[in-house]
């Protein structure tokens, strides 16, 4: 994975905060991503992290704190002095998301083809033909039989759904996609697939990814680093395989020594 | 010949927080240091810390005290506080681990699984899964099983094709771990000639190994770990 040469990071979080009234959503948290880097961040219920990942996919402003990202011209810019227009088609190409439960991230009364040609024609495609043809071809890529394409995903299995949720969001070829816990919900056997092609995809296009997740499995298995959250901070964060097998913090050792084994 | 690794003044404890924050010490001072084409091996009961040595050296444990200096071309790095990227640009292209166990991947068969290391340093795929075949081959893991995924392996098949998946890519630093263990004496001598290839190809490497007959064969020199124990101090 020669991604890591890139020396800019794409995104810079500085000092994020989020309040709810008096109750702290996350507090303080700053780290860079890298171009190809994926992050996980790990935690159990209410620790903050899906707070912290709609705060930087702009689905919920910080009470204090900064968010800057790398546009495609290379220019550094904050987040949240972007105009309306210039944040919806940051997330409508260049960013994707993708939520636990597939049916949020997808338009359950249209087709499994149109939900992925969607976004192309957000971002100006207009020929039928190519359109679908390009459908077809990311249905191919998350494993979804061609003669789907024109099925409702309301008859899809829930594994169906997030695949077809995954190449909804990858289609644009954007450079940065949120994951909340993309695998959560799921049966194990369901979960180790979509699990190998999201890694695949991952190392394939050079994404980068933030990944929410309390899955330490899915984390060792996807992330190159993490950030453990409690009580809405970061406590603990490094190398994925050094944090998990020389944890430090009192509530990381916690965690690791909280899996059941196989 | 060149000095690839320096380990100065390289201390470890663990800390066991849900034992009380009983703090359990491993080693002190280690100090030593290894040249190009030279096999270093670290001998002592188990306990003594040889693993926690060669998994610090790898990035893989934190190292609480002193440096773990790696020459890359031009460049020295201490991976003691180098950036996770930078841990992660060294084991793509510097420091290469050969251990007993495999972490299977769900649907990656044997074959990509060995030839992923030397395809991350830019070799083809065909290339790399040409090369992976051979080794597979060499390492006698039967031909039928390399189109499938390592998972429902016997034990020692899976222990080869981690061994196959270590040796395969040029790093120009090797960290080996029991990579005999359990192996038959014809897969045994199969890698003492990878180590041997690896030497005159200028390769430093640190072992562990626990065959008498295997260490002799490769070490060049055998580090005492327990001159390095940390309870003699505590």
């Amino acid at each position: 994975m020669n991604v890591f040469q890139a020396d800019d990071p794409l995104l810079q979080v500085h000092n994020v905060t989020r309040y709810y009234g008096d109750r702290i959503g996350c507090t303080d948290v700053s780290f860079d991503l890298w171009p190809g880097e994926v992050l996980a961040i790990v935690g159990e219920s209410g620790s903050g992290k899906t707070t912290l990942l709609n705060c930087l996919s702009t689905r919920l402003a910080p009470t204090a704190g900064a968010i800057e990202y790398r546009m495609r011209d290379g220019s550094m810019r904050n987040l949240y002095q972007l105009s309306e227009a210039e944040r919806r088609l940051l997330m409508r190409t260049d960013w994707g998301f993708v939520h636990q439960n597939a049916a949020d991230g997808l338009r359950m009364n249209v087709s499994a083809g149109a939900n992925v040609g969607e976004r192309l024609m957000a971002v100006g495609d207009r020929h039928y033909g190519k359109i679908r043809e390009t459908a077809d071809d990311w249905l191919g890529r998350v494993e979804i039989a061609s003669d789907r394409i024109d099925d409702n995903p309301r008859s899809f299995s829930g594994g169906m759904r997030q695949r077809l949720q995954i190449a909804r969001n990858l289609v644009t070829h954007p450079r940065l996609v949120f994951m909340d816990e993309p695998t959560g919900g799921l049966d194990v056997s369901v979960q180790a697939r979509l699990l190998d092609l999201l890694r695949r995809l991952v190392a394939d296009l050079g994404l980068s990814v933030v990944i929410v997740t309390h899955d330490l499995a899915v984390a060792r298995l996807l992330s190159h680093r993490i950030m453990v959250m409690r009580h809405g901070r970061v406590i603990e964060a490094g190398l994925t395989d050094q944090v998990l097998d020389d944890p430090r913090e009192p509530y990381t050792q916690l965690l690791v020594s909280s899996i059941l084994q196989v | 010949m060149p000095v690839r690794l320096y380990l100065n003044s390289v201390g470890k404890s663990f800390t066991m927080h849900l034992q009380g924050g009983t703090v359990i010490p491993v080693v002190e001072n280690v100090e030593f240091s290894v040249d190009a084409g030279e096999c270093v091996v670290l001998g002592g009961p188990s306990g003594a810390g040889k693993s926690s040595i060669l998994k610090m050296i790898y990035g893989n444990y934190r190292c609480d005290q002193g440096q773990i200096l790696v020459t890359v071309g031009d460049e020295i790095i201490n991976v003691a506080d180098a950036e996770p990227r930078q841990v992660l640009r060294l084991r793509d292209n510097t420091i290469g681990y050969v251990s007993q166990f495999l972490r299977t991947i769900p649907r990656v068969s044997a074959e990509e699984v060995v030839a992923e290391p030397l395809v991350a340093q830019g070799t083809s795929e065909a290339e790399g899964l040409d090369t992976a075949r051979s080794l597979l081959s060499r390492l006698n893991v039967p031909e039928r099983l390399w189109k499938l995924p390592p998972a429902t392996f016997s034990g020692g098949e899976q222990q080869r094709v981690n061994i196959a998946r270590g040796f395969i890519a040029h790093y120009p630093i090797l960290l080996l771990d029991e990579p005999t263990a359990s192996l038959d004496a014809a897969n045994r001598a199969v890698v003492v000639r990878l180590v041997e290839e690896k030497k005159a190809k200028g390769v430093a490497m640190v072992g562990i190994l626990h065959d008498e007959d295997v260490r002799q064969e490769i070490a060049d020199r055998v580090i005492d770990v327990t001159s390095f124990s940390a309870d003699v101090a505590a």
